[in-house]
């Protein structure tokens, strides 16, 4: 393995005799492997809304460089884990965001980008047309602020949803 | 203004039209033509064919609301020719018992979405339209938004997936 190994796993010295350092074996809960596999491929729905969209790209292209973490764009919601809501979403969106996050499989994540989706932003007094924070039509995860955020902001938002997910319990009886 | 200082496009639909024109100005150098609501259809046909107005490009059209007065609405064409690099505005005046004008699809294909956001934004019927529906607003979206009067604290439902 040439990736470090995942947070809490145990990694017991070679054996006297083992092939070499390359054979280690790694122990640990089944939680911990499976957080491990969904927060190191968070696939997000490549969907932008308004001006967020652009500081999103420039997160992905090569500067930033999300696929650093594993975070790929996919074009459909059928074969994505995280829908990052870039932007101003107006009533006449909303009916489409929520279709597009009922369409995504489980386990799924929401991560609202910008004031605008945050709140409404600039729209959230004397707006017609715009929805007061996407949270009114979907689950958030979490909340980056920013108008828009820098992509070191986004970025720490993911970091901030891949330790939500590290505590994850999906076997283990809840307490 | 006198008569001799007006521009050619006016002058021209001044001799044409006569009464249907109800008044020009050139304020800022902007050639506006206040013109009579059933004759809007053929004045823009007019201003399109004619070989010294040539106005092919419909830019722009929108509405205006001015509330309290009478009459209380206003279209706007912005037309330009690509031709003679030339620009002029048709204004019209509509009642507020009866917002309907004719629509100047039949002259540029192109006016077709300014005139249903007319439509959408100030609730202007475009008579002959042929989709003359909602264009920004979604479909259950009740009133018309840039009318002054719709209260800008309003709130609507979001309407949901229909399926």
């Amino acid at each position: 393995m040439s990736r470090e190994p995942a947070k809490g796993a145990v990694v017991p010295p070679p054996a006297p005799g083992s092939p070499g350092p390359e054979a280690h074996v790694m122990v640990g809960s089944a939680d911990m492997f499976v957080n491990w596999s969904r927060k190191s491929s968070l696939w997000y729905l490549l969907f932008a809304t308004a001006c967020c969209g652009i500081e999103l790209m420039q997160t992905g292209a090569s500067r930033y460089d999300l696929d650093r973490f594993g975070a790929v764009f996919r074009a459909s919601p059928r074969q994505s884990d995280l829908m990052i809501v870039a932007g101003t979403v107006t009533h006449k969106m909303a009916e489409r965001l929520k279709r597009l996050y009922d369409q995504m499989p489980d386990p799924k994540f929401v991560i609202s980008m910008g004031s605008c989706a945050n709140t409404g932003g600039p729209f959230y007094k004397d707006s017609y047309c715009v929805v007061k924070g996407v949270d009114l039509l979907v689950p958030v995860d979490v909340y980056v602020p920013g108008c828009p955020p820098r992509p070191e902001a986004l970025i720490d938002g993911i970091l901030q949803l891949q330790k939500i997910i590290e505590k994850t319990r999906n076997f283990a009886k809840k307490v | 203004m006198s008569e001799e200082s007006k521009s050619p496009v006016l002058r021209k639909l001044l001799d044409t039209f006569g009464d249907a024109v109800v008044s020009t100005h050139s304020d800022f150098g902007d050639d506006t033509a206040l013109v009579r609501r059933e004759k809007v259809v053929e004045v823009c046909a007019f201003l399109r064919d004619d070989p010294d107005c040539l106005f092919d490009f419909a830019m722009d059209l929108t509405g205006v609301d001015y509330l309290g007065e009478t009459p209380r609405f206003e279209v706007v064409y912005h037309l330009y020719s690509l031709e003679k690099k030339h620009r002029v505005r048709i204004k019209v005046r509509l009642h507020e018992d009866d917002p309907t004008i004719d629509s100047a699809v039949s002259v540029w294909p192109g006016i077709d979405w300014y005139e249903r956001e007319a439509f959408d934004m100030y609730g202007i019927v475009f008579r002959g339209h042929p989709n003359l529906k909602r264009i920004l607003m979604y479909e259950g979206f009740v009133g018309h938004p840039l009318r002054k009067d719709y209260p800008k604290t309003k709130r609507q439902p979001t309407v949901g997936p229909k399926d």
